[in-house]
């Protein structure tokens, strides 16, 4: 189970940042992404609005 | 000790700071962006009413003076409705720097390229202040009142009040800045279609001298909204003939704002409170309305010395009295026209006048959406329902 992020596609929008339940996410420079507080839950994939977010669950 | 901190310097953080600061009170903004107002994030339209709240808007900071709204049914077919007061499509890396210019000449402090990592609190359960970072250093800075004015893309709204936007409740949206299009650059221009952006429309709105931002919210779902607004354009020539100047995306809350805004010491306002307009997603008004009502709490709270959650919560009862309630009604009337088809659609366009635009701009009541649907067959059984 992964989360991952392509930076060449990522605009800095902090979509994803909005809709996390869990404050795993912060926008700086780029998306910080706190895997200790992410549970996976793909809401953050559904918001980005141009798939840079890719949520496995596998 | 600072009386007040705000974390963002985007509408409601400074117009929160300069009510503050010309009470006498002294406030800190700290924004994480090298440059206050850059990238943008919007749109860009704002009616000439919102003034009122704003203050007067200098030219500079104005791309485009508007007459009224275009609406697109998605048969094509079109209706203008002009407004008596008009409105602009702004330049919003000036006009959020104006803005700030204003706090800052009111007497506050504001610091663009700060980083406001966390909101610290005391063992009373009291917020007290803020850890960041400026260039590099890190600091600790105090204050009686912490404002988080963040918008809704920051992970501090949910550390301290649990707050974040629920992915049925935004519109994810992607715009570009475009040039060399042709369109009637004194009205915006309202696409509606369920099939080519569903719950959410597709905007032009000129920024004179055939600039544009072009650019569609819709419900987010597995197609992007890039996907979305590339068919758009392809049915646009007059409009994909132009080049692209910016990419701009972002996601708007369009529904779910705070029940409760206030804590110890904290108050939240703003897009961050999802104090957004839940029918065209407009957020500049509602930011700066929220972000001076934060001010009028916190100034006399701040004035009897109790920065209780308690004292502050009196925001909650003003915001959700002034604007919540008629912003909860607005949400249950895109509720209802989400529904509608594309063939209802261009019946509804069909049986709009002018002057029900401007009502549902405003915010009008389901029963007047009721009167409009009651004009035409097909419609009827869903005015039924809302009655
Ligand atoms: C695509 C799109 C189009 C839109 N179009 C329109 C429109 O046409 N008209 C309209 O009225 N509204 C529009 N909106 C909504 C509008 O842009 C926002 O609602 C409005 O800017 C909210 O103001 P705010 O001050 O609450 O937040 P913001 O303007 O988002 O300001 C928040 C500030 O806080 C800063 N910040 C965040 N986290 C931190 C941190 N940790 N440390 C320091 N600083 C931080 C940010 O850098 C930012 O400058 C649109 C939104 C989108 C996404």
């Amino acid at each position: 189970m992964t989360w991952s992020i392509e930076n060449n596609r990522c605009l800095r929008c902090g979509g994803c940042v909005s809709v996390c339940p869990t404050a795993a996410l912060e926008l700086k420079d780029n998306v910080i992404y706190d895997e200790k507080l992410c549970t996976l839950c793909g809401i953050c994939e559904k918001a980005c609005p141009v798939e840079a977010i890719k949520v496995t669950t596998q | 000790m600072n009386d007040v901190i705000v974390i963002g310097a985007g509408p409601a953080g400074t117009a929160c700071a300069k009510k503050l600061a010309e009470n006498g009170f002294s406030v800190k903004v700290f924004d994480k962006r090298a440059e206050i107002g850059a990238p943008k994030r919007c749109g860009e339209g704002l009616s000439e009413a919102s003034q009122q709240f704003v203050g007067r808007i200098p030219e500079r900071c104005i791309a485009q003076k508007i007459k009224g709204a275009r609406l697109y049914a998605p048969d094509g077919r079109y209706l203008d409705a002009i407004l008596s007061e008009g409105g602009f499509v702004l330049e919003r890396k000036v006009f959020d720097k104006w803005l700030a210019e204003e706090a800052a000449k009111a007497g506050a402090t504001v610091q663009a390229n700060t980083f406001i990592s966390d909101i610290e609190k005391d063992t009373r359960g009291y917020f007290v202040g803020v850890k960041g970072e400026f260039l590099g250093n890190e600091f600790k800075e105090k204050a009686k009142v912490v404002v988080c004015a963040t918008g809704a893309e920051s992970p501090l709204r949910n550390k301290a009040l649990g707050v974040f936007s629920k992915v049925n409740l935004i519109d994810s949206c992607l715009q570009y800045e475009m040039t060399n299009v042709d369109v009637v650059s004194d009205l915006i221009h309202i696409y509606l279609s369920s099939v080519l952006a569903p719950r959410g429309y597709v905007w032009v709105f000129p920024k004179g001298d055939h600039r544009a931002n072009v650019g569609l919210g819709i419900i987010p779902q597995e197609k992007k909204p890039k996907a979305y607004l590339d068919e758009f354009l392809k049915l646009h020539p007059e409009i994909s003939k132009g080049s692209i100047l910016e990419v701009n995306a972002g996601c708007v809350p369009v529904g779910g704002m705070v029940k409760d805004m206030v804590a110890n010491g904290f108050v939240l306002c703003g897009e961050a409170a999802n104090h957004v307009n839940p029918i065209h997603g407009g957020g500049i008004k509602e930011a700066v309305m929220s972000g001076q009502m934060a001010a009028d709490v916190i100034a006399e709270c701040l004035k009897k010395n109790d920065v209780s959650k308690k004292a502050l919560s009196k925001f909650n009862d003003i915001w959700w009295k002034e604007r919540g309630d008629h912003l909860k009604r607005v949400e249950k009337l895109r509720e209802t026209l989400e529904k509608l088809s594309d063939g209802d659609l261009n019946d509804l366009v069909d049986a709009l006048k002018p002057e029900d635009i401007i009502e549902f701009a405003r915010g009008a009541k389901l029963s007047v959406l009721a009167k409009v649907l009651m004009r035409k067959p097909r419609l009827v059984s869903i005015a039924r329902h809302l009655l």
